[in-house]
């Protein structure tokens, strides 16, 4: 009776409690980044809550250290062209063709760990932390899978410039960036889709390639990267806008004579009347295609679902009903201004509510950014980490499916997660992650263990006082710091 | 009805107890009942699973994918002179010839919608139409189902829970592929009981610890012996026919494991779709190949199990401009087991002519897919009319001539 008392008491005083300044800077660490590394806490505290999250609002303003830029240049240099990537991985019809093909196998692997690494060290290491958080998100919402033909060599250079420009931008631009990229563009087959009875209509028929109408990326548009599935669209609408969208295309063989790659067919562009959500579309070959994403980018259905989306994302599995309704006219006021709509949301009480506080459960690659994070450990050799994420069911760039990778607890919190999990983070604060050499250098120099002090420190009020006693008392020194990273409390953020 | 079945059911234990110990005799029936339900997301193509050969148009709608006649290069294995089987396909011939593989076509689910994502939604909460429904259909049946629950009654193969089985009842699971049974950090006992201690108490994730642990043990016990005297501990590799041996193993060397699911992906072929040969060939081969595994891995357990393989819906009839095929609507579903009513294709087929098709465009859904499962629900798992409601509560009177069970 005593014990129900005091903790119906605990919870009185919890949901009317202020919260403390370092709860407060925890909290935006763990929302607006990949969680805190060492000194961060103090570091957000010092400059104050509200002046950090004006800073990560406006990336630019954000000094990047000297070393960080190095390294990102360093790699940002090796990336490969993608039109040489696309000449090597052509298939050659001469003589040694295995050796070839072994080849084209082992610079798509290259392609692919140098695609996760420039990733993953900015998601690691910039100190635009939201802008990283922001990629996460918005490359999930427009998602292409990695493993589909070209687009394993398309990845890479669509986040870099179709996502990250504009993911605090304006939605209008991140909209359009994706439609005309041609990893989108190949991905949900608009690439190929040809007008019925337009001048290469026949011919591509005959020889037996593309010759139709392809509607994949006209439902995907809207169902997931505008209206929502439920946004009062019919099947006419899809072929409507597919027709629209014909000529919208890319060419592998140019790749790289234009600088986004995105090219218009007028001769496989349906010429038609179209009849799209009510409108009367005439014929205006490229303009059609503009003029679907103004209206889609527009529409107060479209404003709702990111809402809804951003306000699951940063607050609530379930977001409360008045945040959307705040959110949507935030996005409907402000055109479409993500930044905006981001500022009302870290304004809203919503947000700070201690009830949405540390109560998301982590996606795979947050827990595991977050970990590594919080260790300080410098990450020279990522292949532990792509391994990992691909265990946990989140390989990097490998949702199959465009709906992207879920962030809900419903998607991820299973018992099979919670044992992957504390493996991960025994191998991680044990030092048996080979996580500082370079790949291909033979033995890797022993990882230092982590220290149980350090990284209670680090994470600060994340860790419960009663995880804390737990991991104090019970466990050898050895296991400390795998007990802090494996805890109930750092699985949730 | 249900009495009847019952009945018969007691008939049927009755007469295996003649011959075997008394110890069969006490054992339940309900739970040696297992059912495996095997999904293929991304909406497979059903009309060229089990092709309808026979009717013309088939060949008119798809120029350059059809799967030829029987008998001819790379033709279909006739099923029944008017449908026929893939090639790819040909690992399950021996079992339809056993009388052990059914197929019901122009299946699926009622609800009209092409999205991928809601379409899978319905078919795993098993409420078409209802977004509200929190929990899966696997689960509200791993919560009816007679008999104690054990932490690997219901199983899922993969890392991330589907939604099949979201629910109140525990459900454990397995990654798929060899590295689910290395030795992990937990597994060492001193870890372990570190872990036990820091997650006792009143955290919401303290049950999901344990369920895993319990999981793990059990799934551990059962595989340790057998996987260490055939392959001396080495990872074997990667795949669904891997996958469906590891499974069967499981499943023969822990009895408490009544319900599985799990998923296969690639099947959306919109473009390039291959006919006897290509992309979705070289998908159904290794399911084929993986449900002969598991067939012959169950051993006598076979008997007393259900596969079913569904899809969230089919694809156009006709073929798209870019030698694939579009988002649809009816498809096929495989039932296979020592009990299902083999040999035959069931459902109502009303051809492929424009008349009959659904908008034009696609193959109707003429058998619900909960049809189906409820019939397997009643028949195999015999779950009464109360429980069944529980398990398809928006379901109402499906008047179905199905006779998949026998």
């Amino acid at each position: 009776m005593k014990w129900w008392l005091l903790c119906m008491g605990l919870l009185m005083t919890n949901a009317h409690a202020e919260m403390t300044e370092q709860q407060r800077a925890v909290h935006v660490l763990n929302r607006l980044a990949f969680g805190p590394r060492p000194g961060d806490i103090a570091s957000v505290m010092s400059m104050g809550v509200s002046r950090y999250i004006d800073a990560q609002l406006d990336p630019d303003s954000i000094l990047l250290p000297t070393e960080y830029r190095q390294r990102l240049d360093a790699l940002t240099a090796q990336t490969v062209p993608t039109e040489d990537l696309i000449q090597a991985l052509r298939p050659d019809k001469q003589a040694d063709a295995e050796a070839r093909k072994q080849q084209r196998t082992e610079l798509i692997k290259q392609v692919a760990e140098h695609d996760a690494q420039l990733r993953l060290v900015q998601a690691l290491y910039s100190p635009r932390q939201l802008q990283e958080v922001m990629v996460d998100f918005w490359f999930n919402h427009f998602n292409v899978f990695a493993n589909k033909g070209l687009d394993r060599v398309l990845v890479e250079d669509y986040e870099r410039n179709a996502i990250r420009p504009y993911a605090l931008g304006h939605f209008r631009d991140l909209l359009g960036a994706t439609a005309k990229h041609p990893a989108m563009l190949f991905y949900l087959d608009n690439w190929q889709s040809v007008g019925a009875g337009t001048e290469l209509f026949r011919p591509l028929a005959k020889a037996g390639k593309s010759s139709g109408l392809n509607e994949n990326y006209a439902r995907e548009v809207m169902e997931l990267h505008t209206l929502g599935v439920d946004g009062g669209y019919t099947q006419q609408d899809v072929t409507e806008l597919a027709r629209m969208l014909t000529g919208w295309t890319f060419y592998p063989r140019n790749l790289g004579q234009r600088d986004d790659g995105f090219q218009f067919n007028a001769r496989v562009h349906d010429n038609g009347d179209k009849q799209w959500l009510g409108y009367h579309v005439a014929s205006q070959g490229e303009r059609e295609g503009e003029f679907a994403l103004d209206v889609l980018a527009a529409s107060p259905v479209t404003a709702r679902h990111i809402s809804y989306e951003l306000a699951q994302y940063f607050v609530s599995d379930t977001p409360p009903p008045a945040l959307v309704d705040k959110l949507t006219r935030r996005f409907l006021d402000t055109h479409g201004d993500i930044t905006q709509v981001l500022r009302s949301l870290f304004d809203s009480h919503e947000f700070w509510d201690v009830s949405n506080v540390g109560s998301k459960f982590k996606t795979p690659y947050q827990y595991v950014l977050s970990a590594v994070r919080a260790t300080g450990d410098d990450v020279s050799n990522i292949r532990p980490i792509m391994g990992t994420l691909s265990q946990l069911g989140m390989p990097l760039y490998g949702y199959l499916t465009p709906n992207g990778y879920k962030n809900t607890a419903d998607a991820w919190e299973n018992p099979e997660a919670i044992t992957q999990r504390i493996n991960f983070a025994t191998a991680l604060a044990t030092g048996h992650l080979p996580l500082n050499r370079e790949p291909d250098m033979g033995k890797p120099a022993p990882m230092p263990e982590i220290d149980a002090g350090d990284l209670l420190s680090t994470l600060g009020v994340s860790i419960s006082a009663q995880t804390r006693a737990t991991v104090m008392s019970t466990a050898t020194d050895r296991l400390r710091a795998a007990m802090v990273l494996g805890s109930p409390d750092f699985m949730q953020h | 009805m249900q009495r009847r079945e019952f009945l018969a059911g007691l008939l049927g234990m009755g007469m295996v107890a003649v011959g075997s110990s008394a110890w069969a005799l006490r054992t339940p029936v309900p739970t040696q009942r297992k059912l495996i339900v095997i999904m293929l997301r991304g909406a497979v193509d059903g009309l060229s699973v089990v092709v309808p050969y026979a009717d013309n148009n088939y060949y008119q709608l798809r120029d350059s994918i059809a799967i030829p006649r029987p008998n001819i290069a790379e033709g279909v294995w006739d099923l029944d002179g008017y449908f026929g089987l893939h090639p790819a396909l040909s690992a399950l011939q021996p079992l339809w010839q056993q009388k052990k593989l059914a197929f019901v076509h122009a299946s699926g689910s009622p609800d009209p919608t092409r999205s991928h994502f809601d379409a899978q939604d319905y078919m795993e909460s098993g409420t078409p139409g209802r977004k509200s429904t929190a929990d899966g259909w696997m689960n509200r049946l791993l919560g009816v189902l007679p008999g104690a629950t054990t932490p690997t009654r219901g199983m899922s193969l993969g890392t991330v829970m589907p939604r099949i089985f979201m629910g109140s009842a525990p459900v454990g699971n397995m990654a798929a592929g060899a590295g689910a049974l290395r030795q992990t950090a937990l597994d060492r006992p001193q870890v372990n009981s570190a872990f036990a201690q820091l997650y006792q108490g009143n955290s919401k994730l303290a049950q999901l610890y344990q369920e895993s642990q319990d999981t793990r043990q059990e799934v551990m016990g059962a595989m340790d012996k057998e996987m260490t005297a055939a392959n001396g501990g080495a990872a074997m590799p990667n795949g669904f026919p891997q996958d469906a041996a590891r499974l069967a193993k499981l499943m023969r060397n822990d009895s408490n494991v009544q319900l599985v699911f799990m998923d296969l992906g690639g099947w959306d072929t919109h473009i390039n779709q291959g006919a006897a040969q290509g992309q979705l060939a070289n998908h159904l081969q290794p399911l084929g190949q993986g449900l002969a595994n598991l067939a012959q891995g169950l051993g006598d357990l076979f008997d007393d199990t259900t596969i079913v393989v569904m899809s969230e819906f089919g694809r156009t009839a006709k073929q798209n401009g870019n030698n694939g095929t579009d988002h649809g609507h009816g498809n096929v579903m495989w039932l296979l087991g020592g009990r299902v009513n083999g040999g035959h294709v069931a459902g109502d087929w009303q051809g492929l002519d424009d008349a009959h098709l659904h908008e034009q465009r696609d193959l109707p859904v003429t058998t619900d897919f909960r049809a189906v499962l409820s019939q397997v629900a009643e028949r195999h798992l015999q779950l009464s009319d109360a429980q069944l409601n529980k398990v398809f509560p928006d379901m109402g009177q499906i008047n179905s001539h199905l006779q998949l069970i026998v």
